[in-house]
């Protein structure tokens, strides 16, 4: 019973196996609901589906399966009520765009266009994925109604034409997950190695249990606390070409400020030269020197730069191709240095991965940090703190 | 068995959709754990307390924290409180079983009439945390190891469990629930939950406060959305402080900061946004 159903849901990449079959049946057998397709419809969901995300899938395979098998609730599309028509029409157009296609013939002669064209709608639509809007053309089309499509059931009191599932309610939460501050920090803790420094605080229960054993009255004994002993250098490229991905800068820098607790970052502009700077509003009077920086942090700092790689590949390779400032050594001389300095070191690029291969310095900067550059999304974060956290 | 366990409907105080009347029929039904999921402030825990509410049945809560081991549920085996026993004599000590305690698992489990349990926020804890307590849920029995003693629920419990998204949760725990994602609610829910907390509110004023309250949430950039628990309690100052009507209704764009918004900006960034859009609305408004 409904194995086409799994087998469907599977193909379409719902993680579905047969203990959840397996208690779907037991739950129609136990009669939890009563036996309308909504309710089935329901508890299948609550089943099948584990994750937010998903959940727009499913309804479209669950449309797909039951499109025909299950009862029409509802005005089927060609027997729309005039009313509606008229309703919808002037919610949606504007009274100037009522005018023009009232132009065009009597309004019932548009009604009856109007109404041809949502049957023929309701027929071609195929697997979800859109109704027509391409209607350039049509009076209707460029006014632009719902282009959803499902609301003109939805909001209909006479009755629904769409289907619950149909709705796809959930179409927002079906993306690659949102790269939010909080799962950047999900991400950021694999760089995790804890050690226990500074004052005994914590009390060692496995050695007071074992030193009281030892000296036959009760042996209190203390431990300084874990915590994380990861060290990180973080630059960021700020400004130019960097500016469209403020917002995923932002909450990266936020994730790992708390996060990390041994936490230094500088700030530079499009590639790493002698001086950087720890803020971008006195970047020119108050410049750290990156030679000074490389005597002051050991090598068991982690290096990790963001930035797009985006710039003229002078900028990489001549002395003096700095677009800011006359440089005496050319960039690719400062990222050797600090990539020598620090073992551990990895590159985050906010621009789509898709993208590397047109801009020339990308593949430079790549190829000075050994390939470790990852896309800045969860994956790319996952990968790049893999990287930092190997052993050397 | 309990044959007087009739349909949850929601209840007086809470408004449930279909969809989670199915979910949560079907986890009471089939005695399997409810997995609720959905933004903060939409009602998961609230849940919990309105199926005990509707079923009869006690709750008992099981908060976790990010240091709570799943072990803590099933019980806790006190060896310090031993050790010191054992050095002033107290002939406690020979008994092992003086020293444990239990733990709320074990609390819902031995209970005469079944309870309904709460493990909220399971997502707080450790990433072994869920794994921890698969065979606990699935089979709701477990072993105590100092004393020999295997604990058998005599009365299944239903098993509510929240989660916030902050961590996965393992597949093979997954496939043993049944999943809720509570979704913002639409605004003619919104006001069906309005009603239920504030029977023979003005109907204007809840009106030009829902307005409000999804534009706000419209804002694009906000950081915090404000939910439902925060409308709610945004709803009670404001008749709370009895303000005029007039104050919720003025359209003007250059007082774009809703009144008393300290109830629905929890984020200073927040506020500034707004305070920022206050300006820049008085700034562009066509002299008088």
């Amino acid at each position: 019973m409904f194995l086409a159903f799994l087998d469907s849901l599977r193909a379409a990449g719902i993680p579905a196996s047969l203990k959840e079959h397996l208690l779907l049946l037991e739950a129609l057998d136990a009669a939890v609901i009563d036996r309308s397709p909504e309710q089935f419809y329901y508890l299948s969901r609550a089943i099948y589906v584990k994750d937010e995300a998903l959940l727009d899938r499913f309804d479209q395979v669950f449309a797909a399966v039951f499109r025909g098998a299950l009862p029409a609730e509802g005005v089927a599309p060609a027997e729309l009520p005039e009313e509606w028509l008229r309703a919808l029409a002037q919610r949606h157009l504007t009274p100037e765009q009522r005018a023009a296609i009232e132009s065009l013939g009597s309004w019932d002669e548009i009604m009856r266009a109007l109404r041809e064209r949502l049957a023929e709608q309701h027929a071609r639509h195929q697997g979800g994925s859109k109704w027509i809007g391409t209607g350039g053309t049509s009076p209707f089309g460029n006014a632009g109604y719902n282009p959803e499509g499902v609301r003109i059931g939805g909001e209909s009191t006479h009755g629904r034409a769409i289907k619950v599932w149909e709705q796809r309610a959930f179409r927002d939460l079906d993306s690659s997950r949102a790269l939010g501050t909080r799962n950047i920090k999900l991400a950021l803790r694999r760089l995790r190695r804890f050690a226990r420094q500074g004052a005994a605080v914590e009390l060692d229960m496995d050695a007071t249990v074992d030193g009281t054993a030892r000296q036959g009255w009760l042996d209190v004994r203390l431990r300084p606390a874990r915590r994380n002993a990861i060290k990180l250098l973080l630059f960021l490229d700020v400004g130019g070409s960097m500016d469209p991905f403020v917002t995923a800068c932002e909450e990266l820098f936020s994730a790992a400020t708390s996060e990390f607790r041994d936490l230094e970052f500088f700030y530079f502009h499009n590639c790493v030269y002698e001086g950087v700077w720890k803020d971008n509003r006195r970047r020119f009077e108050a410049r750290t020197s990156t030679l000074e920086l490389l005597h002051t942090y050991g090598r068991d700092y982690k290096l990790l730069f963001v930035g797009d790689a985006a710039m003229s590949p002078y900028e990489i390779t001549h002395p003096g191709g700095s677009v800011e400032h006359h440089n005496d050594e050319p960039g690719a001389a400062w990222l050797r240095r600090l990539t020598e300095a620090y073992p551990a070191a990895a590159w985050l690029n906010p621009a789509p991965a898709a993208h590397w291969g047109y801009s020339a310095s990308t593949a430079l900067v790549r190829d000075l940090l050994n390939g470790r550059m990852f896309p800045l999304t969860l994956d790319g974060i996952d990968a790049a703190t893999r990287e930092l956290a190997r052993q050397r | 068995m309990t044959t007087h366990m009739e349909r949850f409907e929601g209840t007086g105080d809470y408004v449930a959709t279909d969809d989670l009347k199915v979910a949560v029929n079907a986890a009471v039904r089939l005695r399997r754990p409810l997995l609720v999921k959905g933004e903060p402030g939409t009602g998961k825990t609230v849940l919990a307390h309105e199926i005990a509410r509707a079923t009869g049945y006690p709750l008992i809560e099981w908060t976790v924290k990010s240091t709570t081991k799943a072990q803590q549920g099933l019980y806790d085996y006190d060896a310090v409180a031993r050790l010191r026993d054992g050095q002033l004599g107290d002939p406690r000590v020979n008994d092992i079983a003086n020293y444990i305690r239990r733990g709320k698992l074990w609390e819902a489990f031995e209970r005469d009439t079944p309870a309904v349990l709460l493990i909220d926020e399971i997502d707080k804890a450790d990433i072994d945390f869920p794994n921890d307590l698969l065979q606990e849920l699935d089979r709701m029995e477990f072993h105590v190891y100092e004393t020999g003693r295997t604990v058998r629920a005599t009365q299944r419990p239903i098993v509510v469990i929240t989660s916030n998204n902050e961590k996965e949760l393992p597949d093979a725990f997954l496939r043993r629930c049944f999943f809720h994602y509570i979704r913002f609610p639409d605004r003619a829910t919104m006001q069906a939950i309005v009603d239920v907390h504030f029977p023979g509110i003005q109907t204007t004023l809840v009106s030009r406060a829902l307005d409000l309250f999804y534009e706000v949430r419209e804002v694009p950039g906000i950081k915090k959305k404000p939910s439902t628990s925060e409308l709610l309690d945004w709803l009670r100052l404001l008749l709370h402080e009895d303000l005029p009507l007039e104050v919720l209704q003025q359209r003007d764009p250059a007082k774009a900061i809703p009144p008393l918004h300290g109830a629905l900006l929890k984020n200073e960034q927040d506020v500034m946004l707004f305070e920022r859009l206050a300006f820049m609305a008085r700034r562009h408004a066509p002299r008088p």
